[in-house]
């Protein structure tokens, strides 16, 4: 299953809904597209719904550090939202975890970007 | 399980690292792996695929690589061997260190060793050879019955 994206808002936060595999090649391309366009539109708050993203490889990995170092370069804030298990431990046995702020709850994290 | 052992001959493109791990995927199952197994066994090919046809190769159509897997009593070995100049194994970057943590690239051999029983990584002048090695009964599960 490719990649797919769409975006939605609440409350002033761009949702990204993700679905399918984050990999080298259109995975990633479409994630990095989708950051990119909404940077261009001045949108810097973005929760990155990964509920459903069954797989991801290690160029996956790397896309999800771009865009967090994007969007924080850009003096916005980028967090991870239903991380699946498999996508949990990745980030798990990389280290990511800690670097990503990872919520579990759409509201709360909607709530959780300052101001 | 039989002595068994399949082959391919691939193109050095983006469908290689795809057919790679679903061969992979449905051999690791064949051979009585689970379901988060089949999947750690798949993605370590798949990074193995992608460092031979990126990294090795650089997606020139004039190199192929070799992919086989082997079923042996004990273990499931799959060997990806591609043309290229060689990896520097000294040139690999420790992922997890602190300055390491937020680059994009360089967890591909990360991710192989850490889902994989064995890896065996030989580099030379006419290419890398990387071997992956599952036991079948693995010994984490086996350690893990022992001690309860």
């Amino acid at each position: 299953m490719s990649m797919k994206t769409s975006t939605r808002q609440v409350n002033g936060i761009t949702i990204v809904d993700c679905s399918g595999r984050i990999t080298l090649g259109e995975g990633s391309v479409v994630l990095k597209d989708a950051i990119r366009d909404l940077l261009s539109k001045g949108q810097k708050r973005i929760l990155l719904n990964l509920g459903d993203v069954n797989y991801i490889d290690s160029s996956g990995i790397g896309e999800l550090v771009s865009a967090f170092t994007t969007v924080r370069n850009q003096g916005g804030d980028l967090k991870l939202l239903n991380l699946t298990k498999k996508v949990h431990d990745l980030l798990q046995i990389t280290k990511l975890y800690t670097v990503f702020d990872v919520k579990d709850d759409e509201a709360a994290a909607v709530k959780a970007f300052a101001g | 399980m039989t002595q068994n052992r399949v082959s391919y001959t691939l193109d050095s493109t983006l469908e290689t690292v795809d057919s790679a791990e679903r061969a992979a995927g449905k051999i690791a199952t064949e051979a009585g792996f689970d379901e988060e197994e089949v999947m750690r066994i798949s993605m370590a090919v798949r990074e193995a695929a992608v460092n031979a046809v990126l990294h090795g190769n650089a997606y020139d159509p004039g190199k192929k690589v070799d992919l086989a897997f082997e079923r042996t009593g004990d273990d499931l070995v799959i060997t990806i061997r591609d043309q290229g100049k060689g990896m520097d194994l000294s040139k690999i970057p420790d992922p997890l260190a602190a300055e390491n943590l937020l680059k994009t690239s360089g967890r591909g051999i990360f991710l192989i060793r850490s889902f994989m029983d064995d890896v065996q990584i030989s580099p030379s002048q006419t290419g890398t050879e990387i071997k992956l090695i599952k036991h079948v009964h693995g010994s984490s599960g086996d350690a893990k019955e022992a001690s309860q």
